[in-house]
């Protein structure tokens, strides 16, 4: 040990703060989440670990949790940190109604959420959030579409699609490439499991989809639907792939 | 001098409260709904101390909205509704300013298909009731009600009877209340009746 990493407030001398880094590793080891904006909605998926066996599969929580009625937040790390994150996120948007008698907008959600991650990384004796977030949602009385992401440190940024977690360097070159403005809802889904598909290989059964839409209008896929999108999405795949084939022939 | 009245009937509990806001011996308001929606199936009707009873009530939504959000959309059911608020006012009356806040939760239990009528007052009584008023309300239709009051009663028959209190209330109390707000509480959620 350097000796710059057993206190959480402390700079090494090149101007790191080995801790927050360290959270940002346990965020690239979480799997995966994917947020994508269209044209009249957002869609939030992710990758879900395969149930054991034994395992009761209604009462595995989600990794997309709700925050009000309007937002919705998906996250990548450690399970344990987020909930105790997404708690703060909920009461302060109850605490929000309360006083302003409002909901939210996304971007004050954000803005406490990285706020509440920043202070953990400059605080006596306690460690940073080990997670990442992608928060979706609609503000009130309006119909365009947010996303964000919120880092351990504190940092956010507002995206049109954004992966994290494992691999999502792959997901977000994927998106970079494929991503246009203007998609319709079944387009915004469509690309979501796509991108999700690059890194998920066991398909549908792993796949966890919400989608939002103006006016508080929240959808989690059955695993069904998600199926039918992933067949399609294959079917495509091996028509091209078959289109390819006798082009290489010649 | 609000007026607050509840009535359970064969499938649906019905809630009304007066309009009228008045401080001293004038009134300040005409269109007031003492009534909050908690979620889906359960409304909170109130009286009391003013300025107590709207911030105890959106409290009181508040964190029913909480549980929903934290417990995956699961809604609180109206016995456990009454039993938070209950508590909340328990534990309000043992500080050194206690909420002067009386409530009716008119509710339907999904789960039963049943619905409810709660009464709870500031000190913290709970009871379920086919019928109930708060205040001065109380002293007019209890004795109405204790007569015409049926448990099979279909929604038509309770707002007559709730129109019948109502005119018992107009004619024997001394100021005008301006009115009420019915609202009806179902299993399809919670609706204003125009009456």
């Amino acid at each position: 040990m350097s000796g710059y990493d057993s206190a959480l407030s402390i700079f090494s001398p090149d101007g790191h703060v080995f801790q927050v880094e360290y959270a940002s590793e346990a965020v690239k080891r979480g799997t995966c989440a994917v947020g994508v904006k269209g044209k009249e909605c957002v869609v939030l998926g992710c990758e879900k670990r395969t149930t054991l066996k034994l395992q009761d599969p209604r009462i595995t929580p989600s990794k997309i949790c709700k925050i009000d009625k309007h937002a919705l937040l998906a996250f990548a790390g450690l399970n344990a940190d987020a909930r105790i994150l997404v708690d703060k996120a909920r009461v302060e948007a109850q605490s929000h109604r309360l006083t302003l008698e409002d909901s939210v907008t996304i971007e004050y959600l954000t803005k406490y959420i990285a706020g509440v991650q920043q202070k953990y990384t400059q605080s006596g004796g306690v460690r940073p959030f080990g997670i990442a977030t992608i928060i979706a949602g609609f503000d009130s009385n309006d119909t365009v579409p947010k996303l964000y992401q919120t880092e351990p440190s504190g940092v956010y940024n507002a995206w049109k699609a954004h992966a994290i977690g494992r691999s999502s360097k792959t997901v977000k070159e994927f998106l970079e490439k494929n991503y246009v403005d203007e998609l319709s809802d079944e387009e915004t889904i469509k690309l979501t499991v796509k991108s999700l598909l690059e890194v998920v290989q066991t398909g549908a059964k792993n796949i966890e989809i919400s989608v939002l839409k103006a006016g508080d209008v929240i959808k989690q896929l059955t695993v069904d639907e998600i199926k039918t999108y992933v067949d399609e999405i294959e079917s495509e795949k091996a028509a091209e792939a078959e289109k390819k084939k006798p082009k290489s022939k010649d | 001098m609000d007026v607050v009245l509840g009535i359970r009937l064969k499938d649906c509990t019905l809630i009304a409260t007066s309009k009228s806001v008045t401080r001293g011996i004038s009134v300040l308001k005409e269109d007031d709904d003492k009534t909050r929606i908690l979620n889906e199936h359960n409304l909170i009707a109130f009286t009391g101390e003013a300025g107590d009873t709207v911030q105890f009530a959106e409290y009181i939504q508040a964190n029913i909205q909480l549980y929903s959000m934290r417990e995956n959309d699961i809604e609180l059911s109206p016995k456990a509704t009454a039993s938070f608020v209950r508590n909340q006012l328990a534990t309000s009356l043992r500080t050194r300013k206690p909420y002067q806040v009386n409530v009716l939760i008119g509710g339907f239990d999904t789960k039963t298909g049943k619905p409810t009528l709660n009464y709870i007052d500031y000190i913290g009584t709970q009871a379920i009731l086919p019928y109930a008023a708060h205040g001065y309300a109380a002293f007019y239709c209890m004795s109405l009600l204790d007569k015409h009051y049926r448990p099979e009663m279909e929604l038509n028959d309770g707002l007559k009877l709730l129109e019948m209190s109502i005119k018992e209330l107009q004619t024997r109390m001394p100021m005008d209340f301006k009115g009420v707000i019915v609202k009806v509480i179902d299993k399809e959620g919670i609706r204003k009746i125009d009456v």
